[in-house]
């Protein structure tokens, strides 16, 4: 990893902890993906990390990449393209992994989720975010909390959930090639 | 002001279990003939505290019900009263008792009074004998005869019934027996629905549901009972008098009905839940007794906390300290580093990874605990147990002091428990039966702890009868465990017990010889990484061997390769490791390879092919294999390459995402990276060579794969 990553990473660290900081709520860390916007939101936000190595899960779902060491503790990296079926692309020094926290039945578990770059950090009072009725149908809109709308454009906010994890029905035998 | 007493609860709560600890050892070791004042301070000491502290916390009925156990301890204390044996018992009653309620507070259940109301009163009655000055014979025994069993009942019965999930398929129908029921007095009928399960996973032939009773009029317990008769042992069944609660001072129960009681707070440490299920069954004539039982099992919290020696604590400050010394010294030679300084590093940096080899040790011995924690409970155990089997039994600890880590300690209680209550219930013999055979009428129960290499052993000795190697061996061809033509050696035939479903006990006592135990205990041992054997002479008596490692945290593991894969097995598993040579492969239809190594045929997994990674081998010739052993079944596991062998901390995989089939953890190498540590029955079982498998290709007579 570059310097010229490691400054990056460490100044988009930087203003996450300070949107974490400030009280005004319902703010979101949004993220390319394919040339869509999407928002989590920044309270689960643990860290934005550059691409390392990991190591593969025998026999995982698809999505779930494999685990990766986080200052001593092992957490999975799940490819949030394959989660909703937008095409695949390689993953190098370009990609960014956002470490969040997410919700599951007993405490919460820690992912990591690989996205092309990190955007902004938007506010998003209750008003401005509406369902998103197109999506409703899909897979992928158990993950979708709303669509929330700037003056300008449109994110998809996102709440992410175990169900990461979980088996999916895209072919989960393919051959683990990451190392 | 106010302070928010409740923060301090979980530590009352642990200083309390202490207390009764001290009490209940304490009073074992009271000689009733020569009464030792320090002997009764100290328990008067620890009563007092759980009093003081539940006073303050606003325990009310616990500091009631210890106030009267005290006021008795003054009186003795103070010579005012004479200690029988009976009256020992009778505070080890109260020991439970208290503990009930303590942990009934602790769980947030309501606090049950029943018990503790019947004590109380016995209590009450010794203290009026002293004080009126009456003979000061009455001892609690002479109260037996008032209201015996409790089945009176005149408000009515609450019921609880879970039926197993298969109570239609016996033939039983749950609408039918409230129906009775509902003849011997006026019934309601609640519902408890919450483990049904989605529709689509619903079996209509199965019951997935549980009733709240309540029964009012005059029926008696027996006549409840007898609407249960037939379902009682596969269901839970739980039945109280209405309004027993409230209750406080009804008459006394009796000792009796006390008694009971400690019976079932021993039984309440069984370790399978199975059994404890069949205990509750089993139990339901004596109301409160039932209800306690059922309580405790909710209760069981995990006690977080752990208790560290200053001297550990202090050690590792110095440790802490001297590390921050060595980094501000590397720091300050970093600062403007010119290549002079190269010795300076160098030492510098031996010195670093010193200290973090020694802090490490020193973080994991905190985990340690001695083995005393474990072998504690057992003293009471015996005490009551021998009591009920009519045996006279002398119980040695050796080894105390042994040092074991906590998460393995926690573990091995109830499988030691069943050990010990096996040795007693099927081990010794009746006083008569010893002293025919010419030994001392008193049997001798010995728990031995001690070091070997890496690993912990805890011996299980006891003097008795021995396992008898002939009803073994028939009841196991009874079963098809083994086949009759079969020889085996006696080593063999005493690893017979471990199986699944074997009991050669003659009879099913309160106490053990469901053919459920044996199996657990091995299993439970085996998830722990250990492993336990019996040695036994007929006659003479039965050494069972544990061997556990000593922690859980650290594990020595063999790095192997797999394509780009680095793996781990557990160094304890591996058999030995070969280059294959062509002889040696034979290929069994249904595409299982099997390699032959010294008259034995053992199956070949492909790791490359149970976990999907592309391997630089794919095929068996001339590959290396390793040869592992889990669940007593060998395979043979082809991998690219052995690298080193190291220790490696283990990491939960679990925590962050969920179990992985032939994967038991993962740690982090050198380099950083993460790398999975293999579990070789997962593995096993993902590669389908089971144990019929196994079978199948396998044409020595090994017992362990029937």
């Amino acid at each position: 990893m570059g310097n010229e990553t490691e400054k990056y990473l460490d100044k988009l660290n930087d203003e996450v902890s300070e949107a974490q900081a400030d009280e005004q709520g319902d703010q979101y860390l949004t993220f390319f993906m394919a040339g869509e916007e999407f928002g989590v939101d920044i309270l689960a936000v643990q860290e934005i990390r550059g691409w390392e190595p990991i190591t593969a899960i025998p026999n995982s779902p698809s999505q779930v990449l494999g685990f990766t060491n986080l200052r001593g503790t092992v957490a999975p990296i799940i490819d949030l393209r394959l989660c909703f079926g937008v095409e695949t692309a390689s993953y190098g020094n370009a990609s960014v992994v956002i470490i969040m926290s997410v919700q599951s039945e007993k405490h919460e578990k820690i992912m990591g989720i690989v996205v092309d770059a990190v955007s902004d950090v938007y506010n998003f009072s209750k008003s401005n975010i509406q369902p998103s009725p197109e999506l409703a149908q899909t897979k992928q809109a158990q993950y979708v909390k709303g669509l929330g709308s700037t003056k300008d454009k449109m994110v998809i906010l996102l709440e992410l959930t175990e169900q990461l994890i979980a088996d999916s029905d895209i072919g989960s035998n393919r051959h683990l090639s990451a190392g | 002001m106010s302070v928010d007493l409740s923060q301090f609860h979980q530590v009352f709560f642990e200083e309390s279990y202490e207390g009764l600890d001290v009490m209940e050892s304490a009073l074992l070791n009271i000689d009733v003939s020569a009464i030792d004042d320090e002997t009764i301070n100290e328990i008067f000491r620890a009563a007092h505290s759980i009093k003081g502290g539940s006073g303050t916390f606003g325990f009310k009925e616990i500091a009631e019900f210890t106030h009267v156990v005290e006021t008795l301890l003054d009186l003795i204390r103070s010579d005012q009263f004479e200690m029988k044996t009976d009256h020992v018992d009778l505070f080890l009653e109260s020991v439970d008792c208290i503990r009930t309620m303590i942990n009934q507070f602790e769980s947030g259940t309501s606090c049950d009074m029943g018990i503790a109301g019947e004590l109380k009163v016995a209590f009450n009655v010794l203290l009026d004998a002293d004080n009126t000055k009456d003979s000061g014979d009455i001892d609690a025994d002479s109260k037996v005869d008032e209201s015996h069993d409790g089945s009176s009942g005149s408000d009515g019965w609450k019921i609880y019934f879970k039926p197993e999930l298969d109570i239609l398929r016996t033939g039983n129908d749950a609408v039918r027996m409230f129906r009775e029921l509902s003849e011997l007095g006026e019934l309601s009928v609640i519902a408890v629905i919450d483990e049904i399960p989605s529709i689509a996973d619903i079996d209509p032939e199965s019951c997935y549901m549980a009733w709240n009773l309540t029964l009012l009029g005059s029926a008696t317990e027996a006549q409840v009972n007898e609407v249960f008769e037939w379902v009682v042992d596969d269901s839970d069944l739980v039945i109280t008098p209405a309004g027993l609660q409230s209750d406080v001072l009804e008459p006394v129960k009796n000792i009796a009905a006390s008694e009971q009681t400690v019976a079932s707070e021993n039984e309440k440490s069984v370790p399978s839940a199975k059994a404890e299920k069949n205990k509750v069954a089993e139990k339901e004539v004596k109301p409160s007794v039932t209800k306690k039982v059922v309580a405790k099992k909710e209760a069981k919290t995990e006690n977080a906390s752990i208790r560290v020696g200053t001297d550990k604590i202090d050690d590792l400050i110095n440790m802490v300290g001297e590390l921050v010394i060595t980094q501000s010294m590397l720091s300050e030679l970093g600062k403007d580093f010119s290549i002079e300084n190269m010795p300076k590093l160098m030492e510098g940096l031996a010195q670093l990874s010193m200290h973090t080899r020694e802090l490490q040790e020193n973080v994991m011995r905190i985990r340690m605990l001695p083995i005393s924690f474990a072998f504690s409970r057992f003293p009471r155990l015996v005490h009551d147990m021998s009591k009920n089997l009519n045996k006279k039994v002398e119980l040695v600890l050796l080894g105390e002091q042994t040092e074991l880590d906590k998460t393995v300690m926690e573990r091995i209680g109830d499988p030691l428990v069943h050990l010990v209550r096996n040795s007693l219930d099927h081990g010794l013999e009746l006083p008569e039966k010893r002293l025919a055979a010419g030994k001392d009428e008193t049997g001798k129960i010995t728990l031995n702890a001690f070091h070997q290499g890496g690993n912990i052993i805890i011996q299980i000795i006891d003097d008795g009868g021995g396992l008898n190697k002939e009803r073994i061996l028939s009841k196991a061809i009874e079963n098809g465990l083994v086949s009759e033509s079969d020889t085996l050696t006696d080593d063999q035939i005493n690893d017979l017990v471990f199986l699944p479903g074997f009991s050669t006990a003659e009879a099913v006592t309160d106490i053990s010889g469901r053919g459920v135990g044996m199996d657990v205990v091995r299993r439970n041992i085996q998830e722990l990484n250990g492993s336990v054997e019996v040695e036994s002479t007929e006659g003479k008596g039965s050494v069972f061997t544990i061997r556990l490692p000593l922690t859980l945290a650290i594990l020595d593991g063999q790095l192997i390769s797999v394509g780009e894969q680095v793996y781990i097995f557990p160094l304890v598993s591996i058999v030995e490791s070969i280059q294959t040579q062509d002889h040696m492969i034979h290929r069994v239809s249904g595409g299982c390879d099997v390699l032959r190594l010294r008259k034995e045929y053992i199956p070949i997994v492909k790791l490359w092919d149970v976990f999907n990674v592309k391997p630089k081998h794919e095929t068996v010739d001339n590959g290396l294999l390793v040869i592992v052993e889990g669940d007593n079944i060998k395979i043979a596991v082809l991998v690219d390459d052995l690298l080193g062998q190291q220790q490696v901390v283990i990491k939960s995989i679990r925590e962050n995402y969920r179990p992985v089939h032939g994967v038991s953890g993962a740690t982090i190498l050198g380099d950083g990276t993460v790398s999975l540590i293999l579990d070789i029955s997962g593995l096993i079982k993902l590669a389908g060579v089971g144990r019929d498998t196994y079978k199948n290709i396998s044409d020595t007579n090994d017992i362990e794969a029937a």
